[in-house]
């Protein structure tokens, strides 16, 4: 599980995993029934504190992304789509905010941004060009 | 984490002082460290820290106040305390003449808990080479030496001065997995000074910062970044000093955007910038170094205006 922190930004270390969890997931790289790392492993890895780790599996497990099997590791949760619909938005909302942010600073208006985005998808999947005009 | 009780408390530090002459190396020091916490201890070079670890190993004698480690006084009682520690001291003082192998059997023998597996486990995790003599080991190589022998008897209490000082990014590794790997096996205490931020950040729960010998904060690594923000502001007009806003500890800037670490107070700082004119841009917890930066910019010695 490849995952970066960063000390420079002020984010806490945990909510720092916590979101990368939800982006491997949202993002397919972790899909249910896959298992998580070890605590200490992990921490070790990110040369991280072991409760800080700790901790955000255990906040993962309260939003029912992860789930603990007796003695036997942490797992992603299999229930349903575990990412709801909710929380995929609210993810893309903090991406989206930047966005604005920076375009507001840059003096673009919201106008163009969306159609920067329409432009950037057709060139990301040029099949969906017909489908849309 | 589970709130200890107060006898869970490995070293207990109560209005400790020390004065060189008319300077204090020290002044009134309170320090709780709980067990099973990694306790990270900052300051700028000749803040106080390694004095304050040298009285917790009992090789200095507090003037004022007192010391506990595990309970005890270690000057008083020295093997009680010491024999349950892992120390590494910041100037990695060593038998020059002796080879590796040699001095782990002399370390071995102060240790009844000496693990020799584990030993020679990190021995070969750290590639020293056992038949060498310590004075034609490299300084990072001395160092991985000094982090075998506080560790091999897998002591209650490690405590690292400055451990990754001068050192390249592998051994810092090797002593950050140190700590981790201590701190995992349930009970054991990590206390370690450190001026490299980023490392406390990682590893520590609990930090403590000590400028020209007092505690300018002491908590939770978490209340510590809660406390703390640090807000973006732009005012309409350049300005050639900050506006002296309550709360401030400290701020950067020039012209029309300044940047300010608070300490609490948060609503107030916002009320009175918006009231000097400012726009508030953006609302950031800091980093460590941030906090850091203010306190060590905000003590008195450093108090006297800019220009």
């Amino acid at each position: 599980m490849q995952m970066h922190i960063s000390t420079h930004d002020g984010v806490p270390i945990y909510q720092q995993i916590v979101s990368q969890v939800k982006y491997l997931v949202a993002s397919g790289r972790l899909t249910p029934g896959d298992e998580l790392p070890p605590i200490r492993a992990l921490a070790e890895q990110l040369l991280i504190n072991p409760n800080t780790v700790a901790r955000a599996y255990r906040e993962l497990e309260t939003t029912g992304l992860l789930t603990k099997r007796r003695g036997a590791g942490t797992y992603v949760a299999d229930t349903g789509s575990p990412l709801a619909r909710a929380e995929k938005m609210r993810l893309l909302a903090q991406r989206a905010d930047a966005l604005l942010v920076e375009a507001r600073q840059m003096k673009v208006a919201i106008d163009d941004v969306v159609r920067l985005l329409h432009e950037r998808q057709d060139a990301l999947d040029p099949g969906i060009k017909e489908k849309r005009s | 984490m589970t709130v200890p009780l107060d006898s869970e408390y490995v070293l207990e530090v109560a209005g400790l002082t020390r004065r060189y002459g008319a300077k204090a190396a020290l002044d009134d020091i309170w320090l709780k460290v709980p067990r099973g916490a990694v306790f990270g201890l900052v300051g700028e070079n000749g803040a106080g820290k390694t004095t304050l670890i040298k009285h917790l190993m009992g090789l200095l004698k507090p003037q004022f106040g007192s010391v506990r480690v595990f309970g005890r006084d270690p000057v008083i009682d020295p093997e009680g305390a010491l024999s349950r520690i892992g120390y590494l001291s910041e100037d990695r003082s060593m038998p020059l003449w002796m080879s590796v192998t040699e001095l782990m059997g002399y370390t071995r023998a102060f240790y009844p808990k000496w693990d020799q597996t584990f030993a020679d486990e990190l021995r070969e995790t750290f590639a020293l080479d056992p038949k060498a003599k310590v004075r034609h080991l490299s300084r990072g190589e001395r160092a991985k030496l000094g982090l075998l022998l506080a560790l091999a008897h897998r002591p209650e209490l490690l405590i690292l001065d400055e451990p990754s000082s001068g050192l390249d990014l592998a051994v810092r590794r090797h002593i950050l997995t140190a700590i981790i790997q201590t701190v995992a096996e349930e009970g054991r205490t990590v206390l370690f000074s450190s001026h490299l931020l980023d490392e406390v950040d990682r590893v520590a729960d609990y930090v403590t910062m000590i400028n020209q010998g007092q505690i300018v904060l002491s908590s939770t690594m978490d209340e510590a970044k809660e406390a703390h923000h640090r807000i973006t502001l732009r005012f309409a007009e350049s300005q050639r000093r900050m506006p002296s806003l309550p709360g401030a500890l400290f701020c950067e800037g020039s012209g029309q955007e300044w940047s300010v670490v608070c300490n609490g107070r948060l609503e107030e700082l916002k009320k009175a910038a918006e009231s000097a004119g400012a726009e508030i841009l953006a609302e950031q917890i800091p980093s460590l170094e941030d906090i850091f930066l203010a306190h060590a910019s905000n003590a008195p010695r450093a108090a006297k205006e800019e220009d």
